[in-house]
């Protein structure tokens, strides 16, 4: 037996033996369990599984095991994922830290900051949250004005970040801070850690119009961090926010196995809410209803051609560069169908007369607008298809 | 199966690419057009396709064919498209070759589809009476005289009927059932006449008055619906690859002329109006390529349950109908003035594009088959 196959062996009946029963089951969105300074959990079999994959390593699976983690190879890594995927198995924890800066700390930390952070992060004991938009700093990040002053061994920080999901509940944050001159402007930017607790950091939850949502805007006010929350060099820190943002896709990718949202089947939809269709508003509603039908599969045979392009190592960057606008342009589009669809049953907030899907679908509807603006508005990949995929030129 | 090419694949991809390139380039459409050639093809292209092995591409062994699979059609119809190349390779192999596969008998298979694959014998599939596509309004007629069949009917549109040796005619028997029947294009009571259409290829109209064939010109026996959906399947999945390469041609033209046209002191590429409209049709594009390579990969599983093979199919003539559509509007609009021009490739694209759109099923043709095949 070769090597590789003894180690999925191994893995195979540790994972039999180790993982609960109740964890092998498809996993409601409020019951995630989110590592952190305080971990909560539901149940006993969430603390065993959280523990015993703690204590194995496998919470950071690839990381070298003088920080923690567990030193596998990328083949075993893939070895151990695809296990779990067989076994079924729920992620023990969610830890968007640990698949976004994890990777920027181990390339780009020093030494002593790698002691500091990494054995921590690997006993899932610090939950992380993202300080880069600013509210005059959206789509042009680099124009963000959060300014970092050095002051003897300290920098002195004072501004806001908004839209840090999360930032009520997480313990520290990676920031991208201005500790240099506005121009250019990628050239005064850096990379800093600090603790969420320390004095002068305050957050408030955003309200969106869906409602409660994860968002929040964080403010500093003269917060004192050490020099040594410095990730990498002064002013370079620009470089380490694009790699944090490569990251961030795939982390999300990772993270929306888990946690999908409700899925609204058009389908569905269409044949409770419009089974015959007579007049010819009706034939022509039913006909759009069945072409979004037709984009979302069209949209699904390309993410499989995205998996089928890359395993047979081809160039799918044009699939990739399409997908975030694609997705988010078309839930947005068939959220509106649905409003129409169903009248007023889809533009209930609360109260009597209302199903919970159809509140969730009201919800969802509001959310899906959020979704083309996040994690790099409709226009902004436009600008990147443009220039990047097609080539076009800048402007001058 | 899959949704890339295999290497296989691509090989064949690459040397369509080549040879259509130094053969086959936009100029000799535009010669077929204005020597008015009847077959709306050039017979020396053609007959270089065929020793490439093109015709011979999907067809078993034991008929001289060289068993690649049906998935050879996706790079050869998207070159096709790329290039702009005319051929009888959709008519008379794709079209009649399924319906020969499917319905003739074991003599008829060894004897006329060696020569479907030579060239020797011409096929062109008389089916729609409408002016838009409409596989089951079927109004001409056979029926049994003595030991003879006689036809009736008109035929709306036939493609590349001129200049065909034979027409394989959909039509009526008297039981109700639909039938196939080869019909000699030199046959008493057969009027074919030309319908010149923009695309400038070879269409013609056909009447069919009292037209007399022994039995045996009937292909198969029993209804031939399901066989006829095969193939008519089997076609739009290559004219949506048709689309595909014509659109995919068009676009890289018009972001050619986005990086170089200069207006107001720059290219007007920089301008970020243009360039999200162009980035826009990108995506179209890449949807409507992964729906082709769906539609191919559904036609290559024998097994696949037929309403899932029809939404995969619809799905991708609908994705490439609209794609190309958008494209040569798009991309004529931002070419401005010498976009409109005769000159100019982008106007003969945009003129093949829309018959390629009509043939075989619009896209509200094809919205609706799918929806009539969800939950089947």
């Amino acid at each position: 037996m070769s090597d590789i196959e003894q180690f999925r062996q191994e893995v195979r009946s540790w994972l039999e033996a180790n993982c609960p029963a109740s964890m092998r089951t498809a996993m409601p969105s409020d019951e995630m369990v989110w590592g952190g300074r305080t971990v909560e959990f539901k149940n006993e079999d969430q603390r065993l599984w959280f523990e015993r994959m703690r204590d194995r390593g496998w919470f950071c699976p690839d990381w070298p095991t003088e920080y923690g983690g567990g030193g596998l190879s990328p083949q075993q890594l893939s070895v151990l994922e695809a296990e779990m995927r067989r076994l079924r198995c729920r992620p023990p924890q969610i830890n968007l830290g640990i698949w976004m800066l994890g990777p920027v700390l181990l390339e780009y930390a020093s030494e002593e900051q790698k002691q500091q952070f990494l054995p921590p992060m690997a006993r899932g004991e610090i939950r992380w949250c993202q300080g880069f938009s600013e509210p005059n700093a959206g789509s042009d990040l680099a124009s963000l004005r959060t300014s970092a002053v050095e002051d003897g061994d300290e920098f002195v920080i004072n501004g806001t970040k908004i839209w840090t999901s999360y930032g009520n509940k997480s313990d520290w944050m990676y920031a991208l801070v201005r500790t240099g001159p506005m121009v250019p402007k990628q050239a005064g930017i850096s990379l800093v850690v600090l603790d969420m607790a320390s004095p002068g950091v305050t957050v408030a939850p955003i309200d969106l119009i869906s409602g409660k949502s994860s968002f929040c805007q964080v403010f500093f006010d003269n917060v004192r961090i050490p020099k040594t929350q410095l990730i990498g060099e002064l002013n370079k820190g620009w470089a380490l926010g694009k790699a944090l943002l490569q990251h961030e896709r795939r982390a999300m990718s990772k993270f929306s196995e888990f946690a999908l949202p409700t899925h609204f089947d058009m389908l569905e939809h269409l044949q409770r809410y419009l089974p015959d269709p007579q007049s010819p508003a009706e034939i022509v509603l039913q006909q759009r209803a069945v072409a979004c039908l037709m984009e979302e599969q069209a949209f699904s045979l390309s993410n499989r051609q995205i998996v089928e392009g890359m395993r047979a190592r081809q160039d799918v960057s044009g699939l990739v560069a399409i997908s975030k606008l694609v997705h988010s342009e078309q839930e947005r589009e068939k959220f509106e169908l649905l409003l129409e669809l169903m009248g007023h049953q889809a533009m209930g907030w609360e109260g009597e007369g209302f199903s919970q899907q159809e509140l969730d679908l009201t919800g969802s509807w509001l959310m899906s607008y959020a979704q083309t603006i996040a994690g790099g508005s409709s226009e902004v990949q436009l600008n990147v298809i443009a220039k990047r995929v097609l080539g076009l030129p800048e402007s001058k | 199966m899959s949704l890339i090419y295999s290497d296989e694949q691509q090989q064949l991809h690459d040397s369509a690419r080549d040879f259509l390139a130094a053969r086959s380039p936009v100029a000799v459409q535009r010669r077929v057009r204005d020597e008015q050639i009847a077959a709306g093809f050039d017979p020396q292209v053609w007959q270089g396709m065929i020793e490439l092995g093109w015709s011979a591409v999907a067809f078993a062994e034991d008929y001289q064919g060289l068993e690649f699979g049906f998935g050879g059609f996706a790079p050869l119809f998207e070159q096709l498209g790329r290039h702009l190349g005319a051929s009888p390779l959709l008519s008379s192999v794709v079209l009649c070759g399924a319906l020969m596969e499917e319905l003739a008998s074991e003599a008829q298979k060894q004897e006329l589809i060696p020569k479907l694959i030579s060239g020797e014998l011409r096929l062109a599939l008389a089916l729609e009476e409408n002016v838009r596509h409409a596989p089951d309004d079927i109004r001409t007629t056979a029926q049994l005289a003595g030991d003879e069949l006689v036809l009736n009917g008109h035929k709306a549109l036939v493609d590349d009927a001129l200049e065909a040796d034979a027409w394989l005619v959909v039509a009526r028997l008297e039981d109700g059932s639909i039938g196939l029947f080869q019909v000699p294009a030199n046959s008493e009571g057969a009027r074919c006449s030309a319908r010149s259409l923009i695309d400038s290829r070879n269409h013609a109209a056909l009447v069919l008055e009292d037209v007399r064939l022994a039995a045996s010109a009937q292909l198969g026996s029993a209804d031939i619906t399901q066989a006829l959906e095969l193939a008519l399947d089997r076609g739009r999945a290559c004219l949506a690859a048709e689309l595909l390469g014509m659109a995919e041609t068009v676009f890289g033209m018009t972001v050619e002329y986005l990086k170089t046209r200069v207006q107001f002191g720059a290219p007007i590429g920089t301008f970020q109006a243009l360039q999200h409209r162009a980035a826009r049709l990108f995506t179209d594009l890449q949807l409507a390529r992964s729906t082709v390579m769906g539609a191919f990969e559904a036609l290559e599983q024998p097994g696949l349950a037929v309403p899932e093979r029809r939404r995969l199919v619809s799905l991708a003539k609908w994705k490439c109908n609209l794609a190309a559509q958008r494209v040569s509007n798009e991309g004529i609009q931002m070419h401005g003035g010498i976009g409109v021009t005769d000159e100019y490739d982008v106007g003969l694209f945009l003129k093949r594009i829309r018959v390629a759109q009509a043939a075989l099923g619009n896209s509200d043709f094809h919205c609706q088959r799918y929806a009539d095949n969800l939950n089947k």
